[in-house]
């Protein structure tokens, strides 16, 4: 079981301009974490440089302590996994044969198919609920069953730590819920930890057992959504005018941002 | 999962899952080159009859037969074979690096580079009376180290903070360009016997095929194809992107470098003696993929056996069909996967 990811004194860059400055930051462990931020805040590359993507320029990830670039790629492989933002499967790629990739860190090339890499594929295949489509090509599913896809790529990656950046890109409404439900039941009933980049404000308050926002350069500020999410907040993270209420459904709490539009009185 | 098979053997030591569909097709493509490979001795400046060669295989034709097939027709089928063999798994670790189908050893340069350095040999081992000053042997070597140094060259100028697949293409494009116009310069300059010499390298021939040649040749590539298989694993990860692969635990650049290398390594081998054979490494794994999918386990075989069959019948035809003339094979693979390589350029207008 994984115990602790931190950053110590990270700092991110891109050229010569700083996107992370000395940032120290503690993911809780068996929750949802969810990164909100304004676009260009550098949410997406803390997540990247959380799994090991991106170098950076000073400091350092921490994975049970350990510096996650001096531990061995496989290694943290099997600890921790993420989803990039959009990817792309190879043309004539079936479902079977992407989710069987998630293996890869436990294989060697004697062994590519062992009775656990079946079981772990087919049991990822069954939660994403994308079994009844293992012989079709990735390329020729909807949006939202080709994210459910590579969501159960990741998760035959067997890790205790699920990253993912902007998984509900591109799809509508219906498929963002589906989407997101999923990663709710996997952190309910596996208790897999699951960080992830979001735009939707209210989506990020209603999955999120913990939110972090990031402005200028490091957090803004974390915590539970129903004690951190104010207008006040949103105002500074990202300069929305706006109210705060809660959702009618979950209680959780719900931003209606100000702005032009019609108005019915 | 029907058409799959799941493979267990010693007490679980070795496993992988086998696609039924994919072997079988890519046994047929085997059986179909293993065919070829035996009736094209048959064909030539006169044509025996496949009984005939057969006997002579099993030690019981005639001398003469014995000399025409063995001595003459033999080497030659075999340099076409595992030269397109290469040419071919080549092209297709390329696309897997690459992830596109355009890429291919005649794009980013690896052929260009073999091409130049054979011209620039024969410019410099000559001396005032035109005549070489050492053996024409060297030559497949020139050939080797120039397609294996432009490899090197391209990926060095395409590393910044590693190597994208997209920079491999565009520096490969300019090198490619550079080592075309080196070559051309050389040619025009030098005696005129290195233009007819490097010509007939440049577009790719088996013709003077002996079994010295042969003897090098298959077994460097032997042993490279069965390198290849073994890290198919790596191939399938890295064209899921750079990020997935970096994600499952593989180190890219290092995988990559080494990718690029064994695929450098396998045209330069093909191209030493057979000399820059065109649009084989592009054409064969284009094929094989829309064949048996993407899966390099089996994409690899497949593509070798097209990529075989390729220069083979490419070779058939040149010997064949303007008799007595001989017309280089690399002329007709280059009539055939120009048009393709056009074609591939239309299908994918995204990319």
């Amino acid at each position: 079981m994984t115990e602790t990811l931190e950053t110590k004194s990270l700092t991110l860059n891109y050229g010569d301009s700083n996107i992370i400055e000395n940032l120290d930051l503690s993911i809780p462990m068996n929750e949802i974490t969810v990164l909100i931020g304004a676009n260009g805040c550098g949410k997406s590359t803390l997540l990247r440089s959380i799994a090991r993507l991106l170098k950076p320029k000073h400091g350092s990830v921490l994975l049970d302590g350990q510096d996650i670039f001096k531990l061995s790629t496989k290694q943290v492989a099997k600890k921790l996994s993420i989803l990039p933002q959009s990817p792309v499967a190879p043309e004539g790629l079936t479902v079977l044969q992407l989710v069987k990739q998630g293996r890869y860190p436990h294989q060697n090339w004697r062994k590519q198919w062992t009775e656990k890499d079946e079981e772990i594929v087919l049991n990822s295949l069954k939660a994403t609920g994308v079994d009844h489509l293992q012989d079709k090509l990735v390329d020729e599913l909807s949006g939202g069953q080709r994210q459910r896809a590579w969501i159960a790529m990741t998760l035959a990656q067997d890790t205790d730590i699920i990253l993912l950046d902007e998984p509900t890109t591109y799809l509508d409404l219906t498929h963002q819920i589906e989407i997101l439900d999923l990663l709710f039941e996997l952190n309910q009933q596996q208790k897999r930890t699951i960080i992830m980049v979001l735009h939707d404000i209210n989506l990020a308050c209603r999955y999120a057992d913990h939110i972090i926002t990031v402005r200028d350069r490091g957090v803004f500020q974390q915590g539970r959504p129903e004690e951190i999410m104010t207008k006040t907040l949103v105002k500074h993270v990202f300069d929305l005018d706006c109210k705060m209420t809660n959702d009618p459904i979950f209680g959780t709490p719900l931003c209606i941002p100000f702005g032009k539009g019609r108005k019915i009185s | 999962m029907k058409h799959l098979k799941t493979i267990r053997l010693l007490q679980n030591k070795v496993s992988f899952l086998l696609d039924i569909k994919a072997s079988k097709k890519l046994t047929l493509i085997s059986i179909i080159a293993l065919a070829v490979f035996f009736f094209s001795a048959s064909f030539g400046d006169s044509f025996i009859n496949p009984i005939k060669v057969l006997q002579v295989l099993i030690g019981k034709g005639s001398d003469f037969d014995q000399l025409i097939i063995v001595d003459f027709r033999m080497p030659r089928i075999f340099l076409a074979a595992f030269a397109g063999m290469a040419l071919a798994v080549a092209g297709a670790i390329l696309q897997g690096i690459i992830k596109n189908p355009l890429a291919s050893p005649d794009i980013i340069g690896i052929s260009a580079g073999g091409g130049a350095a054979v011209v620039g040999f024969l410019a410099m081992f000559s001396d005032s009376n035109h005549s070489l000053t050492v053996s024409i042997e060297w030559l497949p070597l020139a050939g080797f180290i120039g397609a294996t140094i432009v490899g090197l060259i391209v990926y060095v100028f395409a590393w910044k903070d590693g190597v994208t697949p997209t920079r491999l293409v565009l520096i490969g494009i300019g090198v490619s360009a550079f080592m075309q116009a080196i070559t051309t310069m050389l040619m025009i300059i030098g005696p005129i016997y290195q233009a007819s010499e490097a010509n007939k390298w440049i577009t790719g021939s088996v013709k003077s095929a002996d079994w010295n040649q042969v003897q090098i040749v298959v077994p460097l590539i032997l042993i490279l194809l069965l390198i290849t298989f073994f890290i198919t694993r790596q191939l399938n990860v890295q064209e899921l992107g750079d990020d997935t692969a970096a994600s499952l635990g593989q180190s890219v650049q290092k995988t990559r470098l080494f990718l690029l290398l064994l695929s450098s390594s396998l045209v330069a081998s093909a191209i030493s003696f057979a000399g820059a054979i065109g649009f084989v490494g592009l054409m064969a794994p284009h094929i094989a993929r829309r064949i048996v999918g993407p899966s390099f386990g089996v994409l690899i075989p497949t593509s070798a056996a097209i990529g075989a069959l390729l220069v083979m019948v490419a070779d058939i035809i040149g010997r064949t069909a303007f008799n007595p003339l001989e017309v280089p094979a690399g002329v007709f693979t280059a009539a055939i996967g120009a048009p393709y390589f056009i074609y591939l350029l239309f299908r994918n207008p995204r990319k």
